[in-house]
């Protein structure tokens, strides 16, 4: 079963995404919340490398932090899911082991 | 911070587990006093068990938990005291708990 | 009480724990806690494995000095991790070269692996602290 990495702060801001990606494998499930919604965001510097992390790894990102700081899922890059709290804790059974890149 | 070992002239601060407050405040005395509050005279085994924790710790920053201190005994002193058996007999409360607050320092980091 | 020697517990399985140190040391207490969780953990007989990433590496930098500021140099502690059978030290070799690290500047022997490796080793865990 793969590993589930979550990671918590904004890509703009830290490089804990960065090296997220860099340190796992296709395959893997990737869940984005607290301020690190913004790095599901289309519109951010961040949005192509998450775009292209996302051809071979699950991204999901977390609704109510989206909604929270103001952003839709329409403003979430293609090919990145939606998850609410129920659907966190499904990812979480589902994998593994959770992986938190704090 | 309430407990206190009591020497000829002075007070020296512990926790509440017995353990230094301050590192810096140990010498022999210390270790003497400490242990005849539980009873035990100190030998000079006793002495080369708390040395070598003093000069683990100086080395390594780390107060050694029991299985670590009896395998590094072993290496410097020779397997006959490089056992729990020794070590207990000598320290009968836990060698390394016991012997560690003697050498002033904290209490083994890995000590159940 | 009595400090027993732990681990003996019978036929209990052995998981495979990695801690993942990503922060450099002082500036935080992440470094100090994570070591001191790997050799409490050491204890109770598990396969225990450390990975230092991004900033982690500056944990191993030698030479470390702390008078200055005051803070306990818990840096040669990393050199007593073998007398607590922890003989799995990794640094990521993207991370030590971002820095212009090499293992030489290193207090301990350390495996360098790159993240590809690296990946491979964190999936086959059955738990990662990230520190």
């Amino acid at each position: 079963m793969a590993v589930l990495h979550t990671t918590n702060k904004s890509p703009l801001q830290t490089r804990d995404l960065e090296s997220c990606l860099r340190l796992t494998r296709p395959g893997c499930g990737i869940l984005l919340l607290e301020d690190a919604v913004y790095g599901a965001l289309k519109s951010t510097e961040a949005g192509a490398r998450l775009a292209e992390a996302a051809k071979d790894r699950r991204i999901y990102v977390l609704g109510p932090d989206l909604a929270a700081r103001g952003f839709t899922p329409e403003e979430v890059i293609a090919g990145v899911e939606v998850v609410d709290y129920g659907g966190f804790v499904d990812l979480v059974a589902e994998h593994h082991h959770v992986q938190a890149w704090v | 911070m309430t407990a206190a070992v009591a020497l000829k002239d002075k007070e020296v601060a512990v926790d509440e587990e017995g353990y230094l407050v301050n590192l810096a405040d140990w010498n022999e005395d210390v270790a003497r006093t400490m242990a005849a509050d539980d009873n035990i005279a100190l030998t000079g085994n006793h002495w080369e068990v708390i040395n070598f924790l003093r000069e683990y710790y100086a080395e390594y920053q780390v107060a050694p938990a029991i299985r670590v201190l009896t395998k590094a005994i072993g290496k410097k002193l020779g397997p006959e005291k490089g056992n729990s058996k020794y070590l207990y007999e000598l320290f009968p409360y836990g060698p390394a708990k016991q012997a560690c607050r003697y050498a002033g320092l904290p209490k083994p980091t890995g000590c159940i | 009480m009595s400090d027993t020697e732990a681990g003996e517990g019978g036929n209990r399985k052995v998981k495979r724990f990695m801690i993942v140190n990503r922060k450099a040391p002082y500036g935080t207490i992440y470094a100090l806690e994570a070591l001191e969780v790997v050799l409490i953990g050491a204890a109770f007989d598990q396969d225990v494995s450390l990975v230092f990433a991004d900033d982690g590496v500056y944990q191993l930098k030698k030479g470390q000095q702390t008078k200055g500021i005051g803070q306990k140099n818990f840096s040669p502690s990393y050199r007593a991790l073998g007398d607590y059978d922890i003989e799995k030290l990794y640094v990521e070799r993207e991370s030590l070269q971002a820095r212009g690290l090499a293992p030489a500047d290193l207090l301990v022997p350390v495996r360098v692996l790159g993240s590809a490796e690296l990946s491979v080793l964190m999936d086959e865990q059955d738990v990662v602290l990230s520190f």
